[in-house]
């Protein structure tokens, strides 16, 4: 048992209420002053967005001005899901009240159905971030990303399978909800209920993929192998910087597993700290936030997921004062630190944990942080 | 084949909205839809929202304005009578009420908006002191059945009070456009000539409209409030007329009340300004409202679901807050709930309701 554990586990109920009020006011001074401020902002991002998309198609179809269009394709792809679709699914513009921005009508330029990406993403994985075996977002079904995840052979791919998945990133994220695992590996699912839930996918990636592979290309005439490859290289980069933006905001070292028995009679206050222990941030400049969609800011987005995501910056000092005022870890590092961290965590749980050379850092093991210690104790990866 | 000047400007609008609204343009602009795009060059082009251009502004009275709204093509008229969903933005927020344009059904051109302003109103408040000509409305559902029959009477009643005036001189001007041949008797409250709106105009009508007998009476210099014998008074053959009452809820009692009582309640149609002059019965406060997909709870303290979730920091989709628009309506998965403006009490299994009219009787379990 780490010195980390013990000094949550040596939170009484009021403290755990007091961190609770205390993030809660946060929120409310945020919703009190939400308004035209915040309109403007995102308004003028969507149209950014919307500007790089039609000046990027344009472009991708005449030679010379092919790579400006490949870049600013891209950039319309990532400005598209990270910025405005992932916060605007989460609701943070819902009080808006314009149907244009509002998370029950939004759908975003990717594989994944708004439906889906709602169901596994605001609910499964907001829910119980970082609970191993409620939050599919630990591996995807995919990877080994836990130490309370028993080794299987197939995990000995965790990094060639780690690089599949950031490279067609899109498309898994598509299919999580089918949670091919389940059919593919444990065999619990049937090939029809597989099949009943792959349609409304299929619906969704059919007409992306026409529009990118088959009408822009063919609208292009004698240049349409340009269009095809440029759309496949603006995929590509959306799918790589987005994928490192997610596993960032997860998966470094000192961020923390949880058991599924913190999520009895959990308080509010320890949702918030459950929340925070697992997430951490990566810094950067006003570019860097803007294309990560401020994900930089992944605490603050999951102790606040329904505020608009501009505003993290603004209350991440009083966040960080309120971990200091309790001793509790903010977990932070530059984009490269974060990222070579959880290749290093990827790599090491590819094998099985006696024979892994890498060294398990101490905040690595799954915490069941509101029990008493004793009770930790008695859990078998605590000990 | 067209000659070129045989092609109608309308024609020409028709065929660039065809082509927006084309199969290969959704195809090309998946999933946001020809309409985020085509808005980047100009706002009102957009197919998928009614949207108007402010044209101009007056100050009829201290306690009025009036708005001129061109709409986009999108707008497919109106019938003489019925109200239409106006939207603002302001302060990042869309701000709804239902409004009756007060011109003719026949009227082209702008759509003509008479709004009392209500001191706590943001939307009425921002009209008469913020906003500038070009600014953009958001015209939604038009709707309501009050409006002239079809086949239209030989006689008709038109009572308002106030700003309750535009949807029944929005009738009297349809009349008018249809050189119609019946009796219009047009009886209208006021607090004082300094707050009469239309008086002119209406004054002009009785030269266009040779059945017109106006009836104009200021509550507050000596004029009498409605009353049965105020009626008989100025009408005596109103009960074989099709009255047509627009006001605040004390003309709409007292009218129906008299309506009733002659057993001729059928032939009164009523317009009210709001919901809450119509809610019947309210909810029960006790037990908790579960929020099942934000995952939140909240005390039950009776009002409405919109309310209540609103209250619970959610933010969920609605619109007119009277049950017109339907854009709040989203499943009740358990317990039961009064439809406010019949005073009806739903069962307790799972259906689509609408929150801005939904009270919950005890615990109820939302899907939002």
């Amino acid at each position: 048992m780490s010195a980390l554990d013990n000094h949550i586990n040596s939170f009484t109920q009021e403290q755990f209420d007091q961190i609770g009020a205390d993030f809660d006011a946060i929120r409310r001074r945020v919703i009190n002053d939400l308004g035209e401020r915040d309109a403007n902002y995102i308004r003028t991002v969507v149209k950014r967005q919307r500007q790089f998309e039609v000046g990027g198609r344009a472009m991708m179809m005449l030679p010379p001005t092919w790579p400006l269009g490949v870049a600013s394709l891209s950039l319309s792809k990532i400005l598209d899901n990270m910025e405005i679709g992932h916060n605007v699914m989460h609701g943070q513009y819902d009080w808006m009240g314009d149907p244009a921005l509002h998370s029950k009508n939004f759908d975003w330029d990717t594989a994944d159905t708004a439906e889906n990406w709602k169901a596994t993403h605001n609910f499964e994985h907001h829910t119980y971030t970082n609970v191993i075996d409620r939050d599919h977002d630990i591996g995807y079904g995919l990877l080994r990303m836990g130490d309370d995840q028993p080794w299987e052979p197939r995990f000995l791919l965790n990094l060639p399978l780690t690089v599949l998945l950031h490279v067609f990133f899109q498309h898994f994220v598509a299919v999580q909800n089918l949670k091919l695992e389940d059919y593919l590996v444990y065999k619990t699912k049937s090939r029809e209920q597989l099949a009943e839930e792959f349609k409304p996918v299929w619906a969704k990636m059919r007409k992306q993929l026409a529009k990118d592979y088959v009408y822009f290309p063919l609208l292009a005439g004698p240049f349409a192998p340009l269009v095809f490859v440029g759309n496949v290289a603006a995929n590509l980069t959306r799918n790589l910087w987005a994928c490192s933006v997610i596993f960032n905001g997860h998966f470094p070292e000192e961020v923390e597993q949880f058991d599924e028995s913190v999520l009895e009679h959990e308080s509010r206050g320890q949702w918030y700290v459950r929340q925070l222990l697992g997430s951490a941030n990566f810094e950067g400049g006003k570019l860097m936030h803007l294309m990560s969609g401020n994900l930089s800011y992944q605490i603050e987005h999951h102790l606040f997921p329904d505020i608009p995501a501009c505003r993290y910056a603004e209350i991440a000092p009083a966040v960080r004062a309120i971990c200091e005022k309790n001793g509790l870890p903010y977990h932070s590092g530059p984009f490269w630190k974060q990222a070579l961290s959880t290749w290093k965590r990827i790599a090491r749980l590819s094998l099985p944990d006696r024979l892994s050379p890498f060294k398990k850092s101490k905040a690595q093991s799954v915490d069941k942080p509101y029990t008493t210690s004793t009770d930790a104790e008695s859990l078998p990866l605590a000990a | 084949m067209f000659a070129i000047n045989e092609i109608q400007p309308g024609r020409v609008k028709q065929l660039v909205n065809s082509a927006i609204n084309s199969k290969l343009m959704h195809r090309l602009t998946y999933p946001h839809g020809p309409s985020r795009f085509v808005e980047l060059f100009d706002r009102t082009a957009v197919i998928d929202e009614t949207i108007g251009t402010i044209s101009a502004i007056e100050h009829p009275t201290e306690r009025s304005v009036r708005v001129s709204v061109r709409p986009n093509n999108r707008w497919n008229g109106f019938l003489a009578g019925q109200y239409v969903e106006f939207a603002m933005e302001i302060d990042g927020r869309r701000q709804r009420r239902m409004f009756s344009p007060a011109q003719s059904q026949h009227a082209d051109g702008a759509l003509e908006f008479t709004m009392a302003v209500n001191p706590d109103g943001v939307l009425t408040r921002h009209i008469k002191s913020s906003a500038r000509v070009g600014d953009h409305v958001i015209l939604g559902n038009v709707g309501g059945d009050f409006h002239l029959p079809e086949t239209r009477p030989e006689h008709v009643v038109l009572i308002s009070a106030g700003s309750g005036i535009t949807p029944v001189l929005s009738m009297l001007r349809t009349l008018i456009d249809e050189r119609y041949q019946g009796t219009v008797d047009f009886i209208h409250y006021c607090r004082s000539a300094d707050d009469a709106l239309y008086a002119s105009e209406l004054e002009a009508c009785e030269h266009t409209l040779p059945g017109l007998r106006m009836h104009c009476i200021h509550t507050r210099a000596g004029g009498a409030r409605f009353s049965a014998e105020q009626l008989e008074q100025m009408v005596p053959n109103y009960r074989e007329a099709h009255t047509f009452v627009c006001g605040p809820s004390a003309l709409l009692d007292a009218t129906r009340t008299l309506f009733d009582e002659q057993g001729i309640g059928e032939r009164l149609h009523q317009e009210a300004f709001g919901l809450a002059t119509h809610a019947t019965g309210e909810g029960e406060s006790g037990g908790e409202i579960h929020f099942k997909r934000s995952d939140r709870t909240t005390d039950n303290n009776g009002e409405t679901l919109l309310e209540q979730a609103e209250h619970a920091g959610l933010s969920p989709q609605h619109g007119c807050r009277m049950g017109v628009c339907f854009a709040c309506s989203c499943t009740k998965t358990a317990g039961r709930v009064r439809d406010l403006r019949t005073g009806e009490v739903s069962g307790d299994g799972e259906e689509d309701i609408q929150i801005c009219v939904s009270a919950p009787m005890g615990s109820v379990s939302l899907d939002i």
